[in-house]
């Protein structure tokens, strides 16, 4: 007896790597480009930006290896005194993060105002939301038309009320917060959509019943509202944190980093020392980008972590 | 490609053997290939020179195909540092001095010795100095301006002035101004160099220019008592109130109207300033010059100068082409072109030019040519090197405002000075 053994002419077709793979392996290729970008402009600059910290380059020739010189020479670690300038741009870095803060209380209560069903209200939501869409150049020059010593409108509008003038921008006591209340006007604007967008999402069931419990005012705010509106206040926080922390532009046009760099920033040393008109130190630069970078990090560990925690709150 | 290079390699081998024996009688050598030129005179006169200035080139070059870019004249200050490094041009604008230290240093600008070795150089003979570094040369000007205090000769007439020669005379001046109820001299620190400029006349007035240049040098601390000597006459007219109210605040533009209107007397500016004088309404009769006075007896003369420049680039791709341009640059009736009074409005370089027709041309050149034996310098930013440049100018802006912090300001400027020169 023989079988006659009918070929198989249909195989199951052998499955492919990536076919078995598949559902391990997509994820990965959709972020294969973010990642490869997010390396070459994030990743790897960050880590050439401590290389050249730890050497002395004025960006033409060699490069000298220093080791931790420049930080020494910053911190003024050893015999020598702390750079008072990278000291005074590290204080105006810290004004500026406590002061820029108010644009949230602010931004909120401007949403609260604007969080009505008035006849045209769109109108002047678009009037208070127009300062974030300006260019902040724009905005710098605006404000130092304002504060003008002598025909700018400060003036004029104190001396209606019999002070004398005022010269924001050229007293070093003032032009750091001269120039932060500029940069408040449009990060105002910014937090105030935040919340906005916040209140749409406030659950009217809940404003109800709280009503019928007799809250209404601050209490209604700060009970039933408020914890609503956590969402918008972190994002808020968190981009009003990294504003700060970049604050750069507005100094550059208002003053320069002046008189005689009482205004000068992190940020604002930084590009002078290494990429400016008369900076030939790249590696100082970089040295006190590096110590920004770690300022920073400090407040986006923050900002992660407690995304994490939400996350697994949601769960 | 490869063909087409090597026969324009042969060519320009040709051409040079030829331009030896051409030169003589005309800028005619046949050049070709491309010659790149980034250009920083990016303001209107400036522009429409430079782009004169190619048009001729190209005229006397048919086959040389020209590039030429025009970058904003603050921007190229910091571009030029990537523009020499990676493809670099093959000619671009710099200045004088120690502004062209680090590209020397760096080997991005190529040695034009030879170039100053031609007879026809010897005419620019006296900015020589300011283009050498390590004994060599490393550039060519194309045009320089005095330095000098612009005045209202109107308001000097009305108080029964005249123009100070001694620094006695300069302060009865100024306390009469000031009487008048203006101010003596309006400035613009925002941006520093100003203030640079008055350091320069008050040190080297104060000191002599050999003393300048040795503290440009850092071999002189600025803590010595002749540094606080110059400072202590500049306090002299910070505390008579002669220069205007918030000058921190202001541009050395936006500081321009205080003269216009009649508010202040005088402007201690390079010539430049006086394009913006007429365009703010002043007319010849109203405005004048003078020399900033001697403050002490023995010292003579030092003016401030600048110079700008035209540089080869060391990766220059055509050197030939790049030569024969720097050549005419400084060409005796392209400097008599270039720098009259309806272009760009400053000095020739080059000792046989014309001078412009311009009183402040005449005036600036007769005083720079017969009365500043004691030298000539290019300016705070450019004889100090780059860094201590600009902590010196934030220094001395500093003292302006609040000249009682003089002690820590010097501190703070011997402690710079230790570092950088090390």
């Amino acid at each position: 007896m023989t079988y006659a053994t009918v070929p198989d002419t249909h195989p199951p077709a052998p499955r492919g790597w990536y076919k078995r793979n598949q559902i391990a392996i997509t994820p990965f290729l959709f972020l294969a480009p973010a990642i490869l970008f997010f390396a070459v402009y994030v990743i790897i600059p960050i880590g050439q930006s401590f290389w050249i910290s730890l050497h002395e380059w004025d960006g033409l020739g060699e490069a000298e290896w220093v080791g931790t010189a420049n930080y020494e020479r910053l911190l003024g670690i050893g015999e020598q005194n702390m750079d008072r300038k990278f000291e005074t741009s590290f204080w105006n870095n810290i004004k500026w993060l406590i002061l820029y803060l108010l644009a949230i209380p602010a931004g909120l209560f401007i949403a609260l105002f604007l969080n009505q069903t008035v006849r045209g209200i769109r109108v002047y939501k678009s009037l208070f939301f127009f300062p974030f869409v300006i260019s902040q150049v724009v905005v710098g020059l605006v404000f130092s038309w304002f504060y003008l010593p002598r025909e700018g409108l400060l003036n004029a509008l104190i001396g209606v009320f019999g002070f004398g003038p005022v010269n924001i921008l050229g007293d070093p006591s003032m032009a750091t917060y001269g120039i932060i209340a500029a940069g408040l006007w449009p990060q105002t604007a910014y937090c105030m959509i935040l919340y906005l967008t916040g209140l749409n999402a406030v659950d009217p069931e809940q404003v109800e019943a709280a009503r019928l419990d007799g809250a209404k005012g601050w209490r209604m705010l700060w009970y039933v509202i408020l914890p609503q509106l956590k969402p918008a206040t972190f994002i808020a926080f968190v981009v009003t944190i990294i504003g700060a922390l970049r604050s750069f532009d507005l100094i550059s046009v208002m003053t320069n980093g002046g008189p005689f760099g009482s205004t000068r920033v992190l940020s604002f040393y930084m590009f002078e020392e290494s990429l400016s008109e008369f900076g030939f130190r790249m590696g100082y630069g970089a040295a006190i980008a590096v110590i920004l970078f770690f300022i920073m990090l400090a407040f986006i560990v923050y900002f992660l972590w407690s995304m994490y925690q939400d996350e697994k709150g949601a769960r | 490609m490869t063909l087409q290079k090597t026969s324009a390699w042969v060519a320009l081998g040709v051409s040079s053997l030829l331009a030896g024996a051409a030169f003589a009688e005309s800028h005619g050598a046949a050049l070709s290939g491309d010659l790149k030129i980034i250009s920083d005179m990016s303001n209107p006169a400036p522009r429409a020179v430079m782009e004169g200035m190619v048009a001729d080139f190209q005229e006397m070059h048919p086959d040389l195909n020209i590039d030429l870019t025009i970058v904003d004249r603050e921007a190229w200050k910091t571009q030029i540092r990537n523009a020499l490094g990676a493809n670099p041009p093959d000619v671009v604008n710099w200045y004088a001095a120690n502004r062209m230290l680090p590209y020397v240093n760096a080997g991005l600008f190529a040695d034009v010795s030879d170039l100053w070795a031609e007879p026809e150089f010897e005419a620019l003979a006296s900015t020589k100095d300011a283009m050498t570094i390590d004994g060599a040369q490393w550039g060519v000007p194309y045009t320089y301006y005095q330095w000098g205090v612009y005045y209202r000769k109107d308001i000097y007439e009305e108080l029964g002035l005249s123009e100070p020669a001694t620094w006695e005379e300069e302060k009865a001046n100024c306390q009469a101004i000031l009487d008048s109820g203006r101010k003596c001299y309006t400035i613009g620190t925002k941006f520093l160099w100003t203030a640079g400029g008055w350091f320069d006349y008050l040190n080297s007035r104060t000191n002599g220019y050999d003393f300048h240049m040795e503290l440009a040098r850092g071999e002189i601390p600025w803590t010595d008592e002749r540094v606080r000597q110059t400072f202590a006459n500049w306090r002299e007219l910070i505390d008579m109130g002669a220069f205007i109210d918030d000058h921190q605040t202001y541009s050395w533009q936006e500081a321009v109207p205080f003269m216009v209107n009649g508010e202040a007397a005088a402007y201690l500016m390079g010539n430049f300033s006086v394009a913006a004088f007429r365009d703010g309404g002043l007319t010849d009769d109203q405005l004048d010059f003078y020399q900033f006075p001697k403050i002490a007896e023995d010292v003579d003369y030092a003016e401030d100068a600048p110079t700008d420049t035209f540089h080869i680039a060391s990766g220059a791709q055509n050197m030939e082409a790049a030569k024969a341009f720097l050549r005419f640059v400084v060409s005796e009736e392209n400097q008599t072109k270039i720098n009259a009074g309806d272009a760009l409005g400053q000095l020739p370089v080059n000792a046989n030019s014309e001078i412009g027709e311009d009183k402040f041309l005449q005036e600036g050149f007769d005083m720079l040519s017969n009365n500043a034996s004691g030298g000539i310098m290019q300016f705070f930013d450019r004889d100090f090197p780059a860094e201590m440049a600009s902590v010196g100018m934030e220094g001395l802006q500093e003292f302006m405002v609040f000249p009682d912090n003089l002690d820590d300001i010097l501190a703070r400027l011997e402690d710079a000075r230790a570092r950088i020169y090390e």
